[in-house]
Parts: structure tokens; sequence; C-alpha cells
């Protein structure tokens, strides 16, 4: 009886409680589409590029390249929305931000050379140090001054673009360094992306620090009861600037591969609607996006079932101005169907069918 | 032992018929509400007089606020009828705009005004029908209200820029410009001061010769005998009795609500013959930003103490003083002989203090998270960020507890929110004695949970003093706390009062500590 109490349980919580799967069945539909629409999607060739080495070429690792940018921004997004119960739309701005802040430290006062200036690293340092201060500054205003999160980072949304601009007085440095451009290109003898293994390590900076520190307890506390929080000694407000913070330091990523598949800065163009591209991921993965419970995994995965969907859009030739409505079209589907509504009435739809079954098992 | 006027025993309808008494302006009769099961209002009669001020009193649950809900057209009743004066036969208040057209007005504690609105705004706001308005005039009629009523405002400064007592006077103001003549004012002085408090009176007493018949909801015992002519005391859903404010005493008027007796039988105080242990927490001055007097508190190891006193006295507001758990808490805190400061609960656990809040859904559960997660929390947050529990060890201690404390959950990895309300309380109670704490304060921990719930929870009190910790506990049950406390610090208009224990501690002694005035209890501190 017990036994299949719980044997029942998990078939039940197969549907319900593992989110993981919201997003795994939005890939796997996105598959199957494409499989009957066209098996030819799927292949990956070995061919040669530019620079003349071998490398790996096909959709499957466009969208493992060009995914990674999206994917790192929605780690800090799931923790944003995690603690805040909001989201951070200054995303796509903070990148031009800390882009042309990487640029200007590359180039110096000599902007159109190539030659690189400083070593990438102090570069790239203080391209981090601008994006952590962008997030502390979202931060702030929504931990200490109360305010919507994205009305907080409404400001930076609307300034960051020019902010960008005015760091390199509006002009647009080139750089034509080859190691520079291979964190968004390729590595010498590497088939794959950089973009890539940039991911990677993000997800596993991540997955350690949710492992080997209290991050997640402390986020899921802050963003299910802040009273209760405070009471057992968190400071809400220090968790909030924390993952703030966090959302800065993957922009400031997200800058360094953008800016280096470029080798240059467009302010205006640069990561633009990245940042709703971040949320879609977010609740793709099934997370509440008022806060609270999060699954990092499941976003990560949202983020790539994103990609697909646009390559997939791409693939089938859909002008470049109409792609945004098909998205939109196939984006209304999968939220739909993972909203907790639907859930609800799938749930009871798979439980009236699976009730006969084990009653008739007892007897 | 005495019996006060008329009880619910004696049949509630005297009026029967479609007239009223000569000078009465509101008649409510048999007025009866349920809520799903709940009856919050069983058979009440309530009489308003022209010119008077009528106090309604009552503890949690006994209905105050329904019957001022059905009065003021926000809830409907279930039966009985309500007369008014001026129209023959029963009204109906189906709306509180109704009430509003039938001279009923309420201002509520939380001011429900514009703060960015000009005072004048916000006195004639929504009232208009023509389209123009002659912003000149309304100004000066502002004007000519406000000092009729002695209100010191100015009727073009913004609202918000005005105290809190006068954005009260100004919403009576509107009520008054509204010619009502009733007027209900739903604690309105809950958080105001003494000076503040005076001015608010003196406008009802004004308002009272003008033949306004004001119906005061409050929890301040002093406040009743200041100001009030009539006291209707209501509990658990039934009234209790009407009485004049000049033949009650204190005492009386503390045991009507209370639903007890007086009488002298001591109770078995069982600290008696325990020895009174050491001082652990002393703390001097102790003050928070919720409008309570600064007091003193000692609690001694291995001793269970108590706050009593009605509801709104500050039980709970002292008890969170001392964790920190409000805003601009301090005070002078001695803790096992050494000085510390506590001013947020960060503070007051690192000292070893815990607190379990009397809102269990809002301050207590972290309901989407897992039972396990919620026992962890505090002990987690008191060891560090960098310094996670690994799952076996949070498992472990997840067992150990839910064994301990009997919680009946499916598993450690259950949302604590589909617990039921008494295993919620278990959750927490683990939570934080997880933190081995020395000092345990429980504010109402036995509240809405089942009675099996109820009486583990006092048998581990008990367990946890004699093992050596401090407990203070509070519970508007006075019962319960005579059952369990040794020591009790009594409360009265946020202020403590009195302190008992050992032989002093009995209803009676309680009750009069409570009411204050003509007897000194164990004296004031």
């Amino acid at each position: 009886m017990m036994a299949q109490d719980r044997s029942k349980r998990n078939f039940l919580s197969f549907f319900s409680g593992k989110q993981f799967l919201i997003p795994l069945a939005a890939l796997l539909a996105l598959v199957i589409f494409n499989l009957i629409a066209d098996p030819e999607f799927f292949r990956v060739t070995l061919g040669r590029n530019s620079a003349g080495d071998p490398v790996l070429a096909g959709n499957l690792i466009s969208i493992l390249d060009n995914g990674s940018e999206l994917a790192i921004l929605a780690i800090g997004m799931t923790l944003v929305t995690a603690a805040s119960g909001g989201q951070d739309i200054s995303a796509g701005a903070v990148i031009a931000i800390c882009g042309s802040a990487l640029l200007r430290v590359l180039c110096g006062s000599d902007l159109t050379s190539g030659q690189i200036q400083s070593p990438i690293i102090v570069a790239f340092l203080v391209c981090c140090l601008v994006g952590m201060l962008c997030g502390a500054f979202n931060g702030a205003l929504v931990a200490f001054f109360r305010i919507q999160p994205m009305v907080a980072t409404l400001i930076l949304f609307t300034a960051g673009r020019s902010i960008a601009a005015w760091i390199n007085n509006n002009e647009l440095p080139m750089v034509a360094d080859s190691t520079f451009a291979s964190f968004g290109g390729y590595i010498k003898g590497v088939p794959m992306p950089t973009p890539f293994f940039i991911a990677l390590i993000c997800f596993a900076a991540v997955w350690a620090l949710l492992r080997f520190t209290s991050l997640g307890l402390y986020v899921q506390s802050v963003g299910i009861s802040e009273k209760t929080s405070r009471l057992n000694g968190l400071d809400p407000r220090i968790v909030k600037v924390g993952v703030f913070v966090i959302m800065g330091l993957c922009c400031a990523v997200a800058a360094l591969i953008k800016v280096s598949r470029l080798k240059t800065i467009n302010y205006s163009i640069i990561a633009k609607d990245i940042e709703m591209d971040a949320i879609l991921a977010v609740a793709l993965g099934g997370n509440p996006l008022s806060g609270g419970k999060f699954r990092m995994s499941s976003s990560i995965l949202g983020a790539y079932v994103i990609q697909f969907l646009t390559t997939t859009l791409y693939k089938f030739d859909v002008q470049s101005d109409a792609l945004s409505a098909y998205k939109a079209a196939a984006v209304i589907i999968l939220v739909v169907l993972s909203s907790p509504v639907v859930r609800e009435k799938l749930m009871k739809l798979l439980r009236s069918l699976s009730e006969p079954e084990t009653a008739g098992k007892q007897v | 032992m005495f019996v006060c006027g008329e009880s619910q025993d004696v049949p509630a309808l005297i009026f029967r018929g479609n007239y009223m008494k000569e000078n009465s302006i509101l008649e409510m009769r048999g007025i009866s509400r349920s809520f799903l099961s709940v009856k919050a209002l069983q058979n009440v009669d309530f009489t308003l007089c022209r010119g008077e001020i009528m106090a309604l009193m009552g503890e949690n649950g006994a209905g105050k606020s329904t019957l001022i809900k059905i009065l003021t057209g926000v809830y409907t009743k279930d039966s009985g009828e309500i007369y008014l004066k001026g129209h023959s036969g029963p009204v109906e208040i189906s709306s509180p705009q109704q009430a509003q057209e039938l001279g009923i007005s309420t201002v509520y504690q939380e001011i429900p005004l514009c703060p960015n609105l000009s005072v004048a705004e916000n006195i004639y706001a929504g009232r208009h029908k023509k389209r123009l308005i002659s912003w000149r005039k309304l100004n000066e009629k502002a004007e000519k209200l406000l000092s009729s009523l002695g209100i010191p405002a100015s009727p073009v400064q913004p609202l918000g820029s005005c105290s809190v007592a006068v954005q009260q006077m100004i919403a009576i103001a509107r009520a008054v410009d509204m010619e009502c003549s009733i007027l209900v004012l739903d604690e309105p002085t809950s958080s105001l001061d003494e000076q503040e408090t005076e001015r608010l009176f003196e406008l009802m007493r004004q308002l009272r010769s003008k033949g306004t018949g004001i119906i005061f909801v409050t929890h301040f015992l002093d406040q009743v005998y200041d100001i009030c002519d009539r006291v209707t005391v209501l509990r658990d859903g039934r009234l209790t009795g009407v009485y004049n404010v000049s033949d009650i005493t204190r005492v009386q008027l503390v045991a009507e609500m209370l639903g007890r007796e007086l009488d002298d039988s001591p109770v078995a105080a069982e600290a008696e013959d325990k020895a009174v242990g050491e001082v652990l927490y002393h703390g001097r001055n102790i003050h928070s930003s919720e409008n309570i007097a600064p007091f003193e508190l000692t609690v001694r190891k291995g001793e269970i103490s108590g706050f009593a006193g009605l509801l709104g006295s500050g039980r709970s507001e002292c008890v969170r003083a001392v964790f920190g758990a409000d805003k601009g808490t301090d005070g002078n805190v001695v803790m096992n002989g050494k000085t510390v400061s506590i001013r947020k609960p960060s503070d007051a656990i690192k000292n070893g203090i815990a607190y379990l809040s009397e809102d269990r859904k809002a301050e207590g559960i972290i309901g989407e998270l897992s039972v396990r997660e919620n026992i962890i929390l505090a002990l987690q947050v008191k060891k560090g960020f960098f310094r996670p529990f690994s799952k076996s060890e949070a498992e472990g201690f997840a067992d150990e507890y839910i064994r301990a404390l009997g919680i009946k959950t499916a598993s450690a990895d259950t949302p604590v929110k589909e617990l039921s309300g008494g295993n919620q309380q278990k959750v927490i109670l683990a939570r934080w004695l997880l933190t081995h704490p020395e000092y345990l304060i429980l504010d109402e921990p036995t509240r809405g949970i089942d009675i099996g719930a109820k009486a583990d929870i006092q048998r581990l009190v008990k367990k946890l003093a004699d093992d050596g910790m401090s407990v203070t506990f509070i519970s508007s049950e006075l019962g319960e706390m005579l059952g369990i406390c040794s020591r009790l610090f009594v409360m009265r208009d946020r202020k403590m009062v009195g302190q008992l224990s050992g032989r002093q501690l009995s209803e009676d002694n309680i009750m009069k500590t409570i009411a204050g005035g003509e007897h000194d209890g164990a004296g004031p501190q």
C-alpha cells in the first residue's frame, strides 16, 4: 500500500515536480519538429574556418556557440528573479557599458590601429569591475530604496547605451588582435567555438557557488519571505545587492564574448533585447517570475531552447524582420503550456487516468 | 464574585417592534454573522445614543470588527435588524456608500487618504457632483471647517506633511463635513503619543457636545475611562454586557473581556519550590520604534516567564524589542555578565536568543522550502555563508528533530506549507532548538493549532526549562499562561506595569494588575 502510494507519487511528480522537464519537453518538441521537417538540420561537419583551421560546423554547433551569452545571462537573471521577485531589464545596456569599458582599456588612446595597448586580462578585470558596479547600483536601488526591480533597472536600461558611447567618446575602436578574437571565435587547434567553453566555465562556477556556499538557501529564503529571513539573522538587503552584483558579472563575461566576436562595438545594437530572452529563459525553465524557488539547470536549458528556436527559424529562411513575430508565437505556446494553470489541468487529467489504474491493482 | 449587568442569558431582544428608545440614534438587534462554519457574531445587540461616546471592547476574535463592518456595509449580516433614528422600520446597509448616505462615517486605523494631495482636496475629494470646482471656495470652506474643529492644519498644505494625529483629525473632519450622525473610530489612537491622543480626544468631546454618536474601538483601558460614556464588551462573538463606564471598575471590565470570574482561589504555581537560577539576561531601557514604554527585564536560567496583558497592550512588541525584531531597537543588555548590544535579529541569535513570531505564516515558515531547509535555516545563517551544511548533515538534523518533536510530515523534502499548523509550528521550534539557544522566546506558539500539538509544545517548553533553558512564553489564554509560567510580566497600555511570581500568580491578581488603579498588584516596578 505504502509502496504503491510512493510509486504513484513518483509517477505524478514526473510531470509536476520536476521543473527540468518543462524546458526539456520544449526542446524535444523542437527536435521532433526539425527531424520531420529536415533531418539535415542536425548534421555536424568538420570544415575549415577563415583562418584555415579545422573546426566543427553545423546548426547544433552554432546553437551552442551563439547561445552562450544568453545562457550566462540566464544564470544571473535566475538569481535576481529568485531573490527580488523582479527582473533586471538593463542587462543589454550593461553589456554595452562593459564592452565599451573593455575596449577603452584595451585600445587606450589609439582607437584605429587595432593594436592592443594593455593586457587582455587587465581589460577584462576592469570590465568585470564595471559590470559589478552597475549590478551594485541596481541592487542598491532595489534593496535599500525598495524600488521595483524593473523600474530600478529601467534607469540603466535607458541610460546604459549612452554611457557606453560616452566612455569611448562615441568612437568605434577596432581590435585586430588574434588572441582577443579567440574569445569569441576559436582557439587554434580546438574545433569547438570558445564561447561554449566560457559558458561551461560559468556553469561550473555557479554550480560550485551553489554547492559550496549557502547562496541557494539564502536567495530562496529572501525571495519567499523577507520578514522570516530577517528574523533568522539574514540581511535581505545584502542578499539582494549580492545577486545583482552576480548579474553584473554575468553581463561582463557576456560583453567579453560579444565584443570579441565583433572585434568592435556598436553601442545601440550590441546585445539588443537580450534581457528579454534571458527573462524568457528563466520563465521557460519553470521558475516563478515572482521569486522564491529556482532551479539553475532549468534556466540554462531554457536559454539553449530559445537559441534553438531562433536558429530553427533562421534555418527556415524567416525574414529577419519577421523573426520576432514567429518567435513570439512559439514562445506563447511554450509559456502557456508550462503555466501553472495548464499544468494543473494536465495533472488532473493524468491523475484521473492513473486513478482507475491503481484502483484496479488494489483489487 | 459578581455578575455584571445584562449577560447573554437575558433575552437579547428587549425592544421588539419598530420603535426605538427615545434617545438612541442607532439600534442593532440580534445581529448574527458566520464565516463558513465560524460564528463571528451571535445574536448581538448594540445601541448608541445621541451625543455619547461608546467604547467597543473585546479580545481577539470577539467580533468587534465584524460588527463594525456590518454597520458600515462592508459585510452583510446573516440575521438581525438595524434601526436608525429618522427611519421608520429597519434599514438595509449593503455598501459603504449607502452607510455614508445614512450618516454613518468611519475612520480606520490606516488612513486611506492621499498623502500627496492637499488637506482641502482630501476633505472634499470624490464628493462633488458638479464638473467644475472652485478650489478657492473649497479652500475657504475647508479653512472654516478646520478652525471650527480646532484642527491645526492649513487647507493648502499636503496631507503627508501633517502628523499622524492631525491626519486622523482631518479624516474625522471629512466625516463630520459629510454630516454624519454616527462616527466610527477604529483604533485611531494605537499609533499616537499621549499629546496627540489628547488632541484627538478634545475633538471627540467637541463632536459629542454637538450631538454626534461616536463608536470608539480601542484596546486602551485608560482611554475608555478618560473619554467614554458607556462600554460594550464582546467576547467570542457574543455580547457580554453594556455598562456605564462610571459603574464598572477596571478589574471588572478586564474580567468581562477575558471571560473570567473574579475569585481569590490561588492557582497552584509550580515554581514555588523550584530554586531560582542565576540571572541570564538583564536588560534596562529596552525600547523600539513600536510605541512601547522603555522597560526593564530580568530573565533567570531555567525559568519560564510570560507576558500577560490584553490584546494590543504591547506584549509582542516587548519581546520583539528583546530580540531586535523591530526597527530602532536598543537598550542596555547584560547577558551572562557581559554587556552585549542587540539591535537586530542577527545580534540576538549570536547571543543565544531565539524568537518564534506570533505570525507563523508571514514571519515563521518559508512556505515553499522543504521541512529540512526550514529546520536548518537559522543554524546555517549562524554558521555562515561559506560553510554550508552538507546534504547528509542537514538530513541528519532534520531527521533527528522530526523524530524528537514528533513532526508529522511525509518526508523531510515536503514543502513546509503542506503541513498542518501545529506541525509547522513544531518545524519552527525545531529550527530554533537546533541553534541551542540559552533564551527561547515563544510568542503565541499554541494559537490556532490542534490540541494534540498544543499539549506537545507545552510539555516541550517545560522540559526545556527543566534542562536549564530560559523561556518566555506568551499566550492569550490566561489559564495556559498560569499553567506554564512561574513569573509573569504584566502589560497595560503599552507599559510594563508589574511583575508577579510564586504565590502572587492568580487570575485575580493578574486581572487586577492589568486593570491597575484600585489595586497595586505586586506593585509597579
